[in-house]
This record gives C-alpha cells, structure tokens and sequence, in this order.
C-alpha cells in the first residue's frame, strides 16, 4: 500500500506558499492582521533610528584625524579612540615600559584560552595558572631582570579592569562555596556567622563596600600600617561577589536529593569525601547558569571602582574626554568602552552555555 | 593490666572514643575556636580605630546629626536649606533614592513585561530585537550606561537659552526638561481624595464580587465598574469645581527657567540607565516565567470556552507569576541598590548625601554604617514582603 504513496509523492512539487522567502516572510512578520502592523509600524520606526544613526556613525564621521579636524564635522569622531587609545588601555603605566602589561594581558588571554577545553583541566593546568600569575605579576610590578618598579597606584586601564574582574571572580567563588556550606551546616554558631555574612553582605550596594574599603578601613588598621588601595577594592570586590555565589550554590545544595548523602555515608566517605567527590560536582554544575550571571556581573561591577578613584577603564576614559581637546565626544568613546565590555560579556556567556552542554551527563 | 582494673567497662569502648575522633565534641570545639577568632579580629580592629579616632581627634557617635548641614541639595522633595540639620538632609537624600527606586521600579517592570512579552513574539522581527536588546543591555555595565546618558543629556541638549522648545509648555536643555503644570487649586487636592475613595470602593466591590461569584456563580465588574468611575469621576468633580485651566508656564528668567516642574538631567540619566539596564533582566525573567506554563494548561482553559483574556487572567498569569514573583524581587532590590551610582553622575541620592557629610565631619564609620542601615532596612522590609507573599502564593498541595 504504501509503495504508490512513495512513489506518488517523489512526483509532488513542494507546496510554493511553504517555501521561499515569500511564505518566510508570510509566516514570520505577516501571518495575521496584528502582527502585519507591528511589523510595518517596527520597520517605519528603524527607519528613522538607523539610516541617521548609520549616517552619524559611518558616513559622515572620521576615524583617525586630529581633534581639530573633527571640529567641524556632523558625524561621530571616532578619531579620540586610536589617538587615546594607548592612556585609555594602559592608563598611567610609565612611558617605554608598555610592553609589559600588555604581555601580561597576551598571557593571561592565552592562558584563559587554552583552558576553555574542560577537557584540559588538570593538576598541570593548575600549576601552569600559578607559574603564569606570578610571571603576570613580575611583570606588573617589575622590580627584578631590571624592569623599574611600578607601583600598583599607576597600574591603571584595562590590567586594572581584567586584574580586579579575574581575581573577584576565582577567589570569590571558592568563598562562596565555603559560605554556602557553613550555611547548611549543622552547627549553629557557624550557620550563623554565614547567615549573617551572607545577608549583611547582599543587602548593601556594593558602593557602600568599596567606601569602607577606601575611607572606613585605614581607620581600622594600627598606627603606621597600609594596605594598598587596590588591594583593598579588591578585597571588597571579593566579599560581595563571594555572597552571591554562596546564595547561587546554596540552591544548587539544596537540590540534591538526600539519597546522594545517604548512598555516599553507606558508602563510608567522610564529610569532605562526601562533599568533594559526590555533592560538589553534580551541585555545582546545575547551578551554571545562574553562577555565570553573578560573575558577569562581578566583571561588570568592577567599573564602580571608578566612583573610589581607581583608574580603571572606565575611568581612563573619563580622563581622557576630560581633556579640553576631546571633550564633547562622549558618546564615541563610551561606546567604544560599551563595545568592549560587551564582547568580553558576551564571550563569557557563551561559554558557559557551551561548558552547561559539554558537562551534562543527564540523558 | 588496664583492662583489668575497670572490668565491665569493654562493653561501651567503642563510643568512648577520643575527643578528636567524636563528631559532637569536635563540632563544639569548631564552633568555639570560630568564634573565638571572629571575637578576636573584632576586638582587634576595634581597639585599632579607637586609638586611631583618638590620635586623628575624629568625634564618635551621632552627635554631629543635629549640626547644621551647610551644603545645598540640587532636587529636594521636601524643604530644605544649607541650614538645616544633617538628619534633614539624610531625609532628603533618602527621599531622593526612594524616588528614583520607586519610578525606576514601575517603568522596570512595564518595559521589561513589554520586552520579555516581544521576545516571545512570533512575529520574527519584534524578537529579535527584544532579544538584541536584552544581550546588549544586559552586557554593559550600569555605570557605563549611567555616563552615557548622562553624556547625551549634557553635552546634546543646548544651554538654557537656546532651550528647545518642542510645543507650549515644554523646554528641553542641558538643565533639564521643565514643563508646565496646572497651577494650584482646590479642584485638584479633592479630585485625588475622590480617586483616592474610588480605588478603596474599588478594592472592597472586587472582594465582593468574588465572594459572591463563588456562592452564586454570578460574577460582578468591579474592576471595569472600578475603572470607569475613577476616570469619570474626578473629571466631574473638576467641571463641579469650575473646571480651572491657569497653568504655571515656566519661563527663562537670567540663566536659569522659573516655574513649572523640572526634572534635572542627573535624574533623567539615572532613572534612564537604571530602567534600561533592569528592564533587560526583567524581560528573562518575564519570558521565563510564561514559557514555564505548558501549553496543555492553555489548551485546557481554551477547551472549557474561556475568552483569551481570560485565559490569561485565571490560568497562565497566576502560574507564571509564582515563578516571576521572586527573581523579579531580586532585580528590584538590584535596582534600589544600583540607585547608589547616583553619586557618579551628581544627583543626590542617600549615599550621595552621606558621602559628602563623611567629607565634611569625618566620620565614616557612622556615615558608612547608616547608608547600611539604610539600604538593610530596604532590603529586609523586601523580603518579609516576599516571604508573605510566597505563602500566600505557594501551591495549596494535598
């Protein structure tokens, strides 16, 4: 019976309202009378958005000229990028000793590369990291092989940015995990101490930390003792992504099913065994996502760093449209920054949707 | 030989193992030392910041509250001078935050419900840029966002007197948009009392109505009814008043406009950044929550004859809202806290207020602590908020 039927259909044109670019644009933008007029109404509308946009962008702007020339142009000048670019980027690293943030950044980009691979993650990679920081941090400060000091007052640009972004990230999440599980601990005084960290933490903006790391905490230090400034954004930086992650991973805890526990104690594993081999792997690895989100946003909120005076990128920026010569073309530069953040933004979550994908053992 | 002289005691040797081998004793000692060391640093960095108080002569406590203030505020809700007290001006600062916090909230959840609703779209070109909009909002930093706005309202909008000036009763400038409002008048004050009664009559014939179409299974319009009257009927109180049309046009009077409302550029970006950027959130967090309802739930309802609106009243907003309710919390929590960048871009919000007093009388660890209190407070009203709405949402199971 079903022989004809085949043989039948191999002789059947495709139906021509369901194919082409027609019956996609039928299907799509005008498949009932609403939906016709959105799209019509949305089309008017980019109309008048992106033809002037794309003119004061593209057409009439100027890429790399003197500030002079942009004067009298009605289109973006782009040219306070390339002729800012290198005090926006490196900030106030002295003069001829460039080479060596930015290979420090070539360094840690490779590193951060080469360890997309889960695959590749293992006690070398792990000794690899350590060997490759301290060579980041050689290379920061200098002081041996001849290379002058530079203080970490003068690191600026976008090692601050990536320094402070990768360090709130890796220190904060294991942090975040210890507080995650002092809080399902059953001991109440450490339960409590993490309740309260936790809450206390994630109810303040993350601006009233860093003023106490600026202004609260040299009060706290005895006569005579500094801790240096960055050092202490940092640290603030760390406690408060380090809460949210420890709400992030508390949730993941909570999912596991009391069978996991149960079959890991009849198994005769310890509490760190239990923890370390059967809880952590499968707690940590649901919670991917939203982990992702607050690291985002930790890589984000670096930029408040601005508001402390740290010269980060954002605040290079701001210098440099700060200069009599630039000022006025805001715009431009801000969305070269917007440009960059959102690329390092995009790349990471991506990632993580791909390493969600590549570590799901789930059927 | 040990052994021997406690006879009997064999039996119960397994439990009486060392201390450091006893799971209980080792948690008490744990918890102990923790403690300790906790109590330990405290005690430290305290005795650190009394000699350091001491030896910089920097005063303690909230004494300097009652002192005159002697900075000017750019926008206050309530009045205030340079010779008021520091605790008006934390007032005002606080109004301030709870402003932006709370219009900032309102349009949040508008645009983000609007977007989060267009990325579900099946009209192909409205997602897709709902989607665009979210990845790009999403990824650029709030404070980026902030500067920019701030950047375009100050630099793009020319200075006062050249004010653009689209239609009557509105100028545009670097200082802000003004426009006009209607002048003061009785008619208005009784036409937000009679609104005001007709949302509490409103609320009251909604339970009713409810209470009574589960007795009798007739229903009652008393959101429509509701809805009706509160437009009707402040407008007929205002005819019954004369119907007063004067308005209060501002005007450019030396360098700067008189009269009228203005909202300061400082205002604008902030309340513009902080929408923006939340909305984007807001609209996953939407789209998430209408994806969770399956599609068997609307077939079912559809199946029974319920009209589209209803459907969407009686079986997919009450479910989607159970999952929306808690993240979208979180965002507006994250919106208040955000509100702080206000000190970036100049307005004057409660931490821009304290900041500056710290400046002035050098005490920040009180300054520090209230913007604490402050935002603890905000932070944990939300949440008893939440939890008593969760309750009163949670799944009734068997």
């Amino acid at each position: 019976m079903s022989v004809p039927e085949q043989a039948t259909r191999e002789y059947l044109d495709a139906p021509i309202r369901k194919i082409g670019a027609l019956a996609w644009l039928k299907e799509n933008l005008f498949n009932n009378w609403y939906n016709s007029l959105l799209t019509v109404l949305t089309l008017l509308a980019l109309c008048y958005v992106v033809p002037p946009f794309f003119k004061w962008a593209f057409v009439d702007s100027l890429w790399n000229t003197s500030a002079e020339a942009c004067r009298d142009i009605e289109g973006a000048c782009w040219s306070i990028v390339p002729n800012n670019i290198k005090f926006i980027i490196l900030g106030f690293f002295p003069e001829g000793q460039e080479w060596r943030p930015i290979l420090a950044m070539i360094l840690l980009l490779s590193l951060v590369i080469y360890s997309k691979e889960w695959t590749r993650w293992n006690k070398y990679l792990g000794w690899l990291w350590v060997a490759g920081l301290i060579v980041m941090g050689t290379l920061m400060y200098g002081g041996v092989f001849g290379m002058p000091v530079v203080e970490t007052a003068q690191w600026s640009g976008l090692p601050l940015t990536m320094m402070l972004s990768f360090f709130g990230m890796v220190a904060a999440y294991p942090l975040g995990v210890l507080l995650a599980l002092g809080r399902r601990s059953k001991m109440p005084a450490i339960k409590t101490l993490c309740v309260v960290y936790i809450e206390m933490i994630r109810g303040v903006p993350l601006i009233s930390l860093l003023f106490m790391s600026s202004i609260m905490f040299p009060l706290f230090l005895p006569d005579g003792m500094t801790i240096d400034k960055v050092l202490r954004a940092q640290v603030a930086i760390i406690l408060f992504t380090a809460a949210y992650i420890a709400e992030v991973v508390r949730g993941g805890l909570q999912a596991m099913p009391r069978g996991q526990y149960e079959a890991s104690d009849s198994l005769g594993l310890n509490f760190r065994q239990t923890m370390r081999l059967v809880i952590l792997p499968q707690a940590l690895k649901i919670v991917i996502p939203p982990t992702v989100g607050i690291l985002l946003s930790a890589f984000k909120d670096t930029s408040l760093v601005v508001i402390i005076a740290l010269y980060d990128v954002l605040k290079t920026t701001k210098v440099t449209l700060s200069n009599p010569k630039w000022t006025g073309y805001s715009t431009e530069a801000y969305i070269f920054l917007a440009v960059l953040y959102f690329i390092c933004c995009y790349a990471m979550s991506s990632y993580s949707r791909r390493l969600e994908k590549d570590l799901h053992t789930g059927h | 030989m040990q052994e021997q002289s406690s006879p009997g005691t064999d039996i119960l040797k397994p439990s009486a193992a060392p201390f450091w081998r006893d799971e209980a004793k080792r948690a008490i000692v744990f918890q102990i030392v923790a403690l300790l060391v906790v109590a330990g640093v405290s005690y430290y960095l305290y005795s650190n910041t009394q000699a350091n108080l001491e030896r910089q002569s920097i005063a303690t406590g909230f004494g300097f509250l009652d002192k005159e203030a002697s900075f000017e505020i750019g926008e206050t809700l309530i009045e205030y001078s340079a010779a008021d007290t520091y605790t008006r001006a934390l007032a005002v600062g606080a109004l301030n935050t709870l402003k932006v916090s709370f219009i900032g909230v309102v349009l949040t959840i508008i645009l983000g419900t609007i977007v989060g609703i267009a990325r579900l779209s099946s009209n192909w070109l409205i997602s897709k840029l709902a989607a665009a909009y979210i990845e790009v909002m999403q990824n650029i930093p709030v404070l980026l966002q902030l500067f920019f706005w701030y950047a375009i309202f100050y630099e793009a909008f020319p200075s006062p007197k050249q004010a653009l000036n689209p239609f009557d009763g509105l100028f545009i400038c670097n200082r802000g948009m003004i426009f006009a409002i209607p002048e003061a008048h009785a008619a208005y004050s009784a036409m937000g009392w009679v609104f005001l009664l007709i949302l509490i009559v409103g609320w009251f014939a909604n339970r009713w109505g409810h209470r009574r179409q589960e007795l009798t299974g007739q229903p009652f319009p008393a959101v429509r009814m509701t809805a009706v009257a509160a437009i009707l009927l402040p407008v007929l109180v205002w005819v019954m008043y004369g119907s007063p049309t004067a308005m209060d046009m501002p005007a450019l009077r030396g360098f700067n406009f008189q009269g009228g409302i203005t909202i300061s550029p400082e205002f604008s970006a902030l309340l513009l950044g902080l929408v923006i950027y939340t909305s984007a959130f807001v609209a996953e967090i939407v789209r998430a929550g209408i994806q969770s309802v399956g599609r068997g739930q609307i077939e079912a309802a559809m199946a029974i004859g319920l009209r589209p609106g209803q459907v969407l009243h009686l079986v997919v907003l009450p479910q989607a809202l159970r999952v929306i309710i808690p993240p979208l919390t979180s965002q507006m929590l994250n919106l208040t806290k955000n509100s702080s960048l206000a000190i970036a871009i100049g307005y004057a919000d409660f931490v821009a207020v304290t900041n500056t007093m710290i400046n002035q009388t050098g005490q920040a660890i009180e300054g520090i602590a209230l913007i604490m209190l402050v935002f603890l407070f905000f932070s944990l009203s939300t949440s008893l908020f939440m939890n008593w709405y969760n309750k009163k949402m949670a799944l009734v199971e068997r």
